[in-house]
């Protein structure tokens, strides 16, 4: 990573702005503003890694992130019409209770990060940036490491997606109304197979009780 | 401009994320909170992965991308089933599993 003043100043730039766009986030009372905010960080979080060095993580992140993400708690947002909902209440005992731990939480945090100590030269890893640039860029870097050594957890990445979206789909339907009344006939009708069946599993028994005798 | 630098920022941001899920009562906002969090997160991996000169943290970066989205697909889509059922989006009112 360069270390210029350039990168310098917009690494400050960034961290003053992301931390300030995270606590407004959690501050403003409108859900709307909360995810605008949302995506005021995350583009200042794409910031970070591209001055870490991965363009293309920062490309993913704003596409993912921005594109996708906070589009889909907009749109449920819009969908669950919060005008019509009764307001958030955040109680005194909340405030008290919460800011408290979240402070504790952030000093012990940032205690640890500040006391990191540097990293030593000898346990650096595989991809310096000479390799990285003799790769062709941060994502030839990337795939090089994702599609070798982690083939395996991408793959279970994949499957992950697959059922969330099945499970969001799912869960998101509406449920039909003559769909809702199968439900207890359903039941009554398994209650009604299983005593069936219980019936006639007591009827072998007795027979074979009666049959083992001879 | 240190590693330590990413680190504080990659914590302040998670300890908001924190503060968030603590203090919002709104469904929604607590789950934007989280992916707060998973930012904070994100930016640690990534500041050690570029100091370390290993892809393992840009790779993990990848992975928590991935699973902040299918944890926003489901929870929205659990929001917007509860909201069919009890129309409230305050999650102090949701308690009709309490004994």
């Amino acid at each position: 990573m360069p270390d210029n003043i350039e990168t310098h100043l917009a690494f400050w730039y960034l961290a003053a702005a992301s931390v300030a766009a995270s606590l407004l986030m959690v501050s403003v009372r409108n859900p709307v503003h909360s995810a605008i905010s949302l995506v005021v960080v995350i583009f200042h979080v794409a910031g970070f890694f591209a001055i870490l060095g991965s363009g293309f993580l920062a490309v993913a992140q704003i596409a993912i992130y921005a594109g996708a993400i906070v589009v889909l708690f907009l749109f449920t947002l819009m969908m669950l019409d919060l005008r019509h909902l009764p307001e958030e209440r955040v109680t005194h005992r909340q405030l008290w209770l919460g800011i408290p731990l979240a402070l504790l939480l952030a000093v012990e945090a940032v205690v640890i990060g500040a006391g990191t100590p540097e990293v030593r030269e000898s346990i650096k890893g595989a991809f310096p940036p000479a390799t990285v640039s003799e790769l062709g860029g941060s994502a030839e870097a990337l795939a090089v490491a994702l599609f070798n050594d982690y083939t395996l957890p991408f793959l279970g990445a994949s499957v992950m997606l697959t059922a969330a979206t099945v499970g969001a789909i799912v869960l998101a339907r509406r449920i039909e109304e003559h769909e809702r009344a199968d439900f207890p006939r359903q039941r009554a009708q398994t209650s009604a197979a299983n005593g069936a069946d219980s019936a006639a599993q007591a009827e072998q028994a007795a027979q074979a009780a009666q049959e083992s005798p001879r | 401009m240190t590693l330590n630098g990413f680190l504080v920022v990659g914590a302040l941001i998670f300890s908001i994320g924190a503060m968030g899920v603590l203090i919002r009562r709104n469904a929604i906002v607590m789950l934007m909170s989280i992916e707060l969090m998973l930012q904070g997160a994100n930016v640690t991996l990534a500041a050690f992965s570029a100091y370390l000169d290993d892809q393992a943290g840009f790779v993990l970066v990848i992975f928590s991308l991935t699973v902040a989205a299918a944890e926003v697909a489901v929870g929205l889509a659990i929001l917007v089933a509860l909201s069919r059922v009890y129309p409230v989006v305050n999650v102090d009112q949701l308690d009709s599993l309490r004994g």
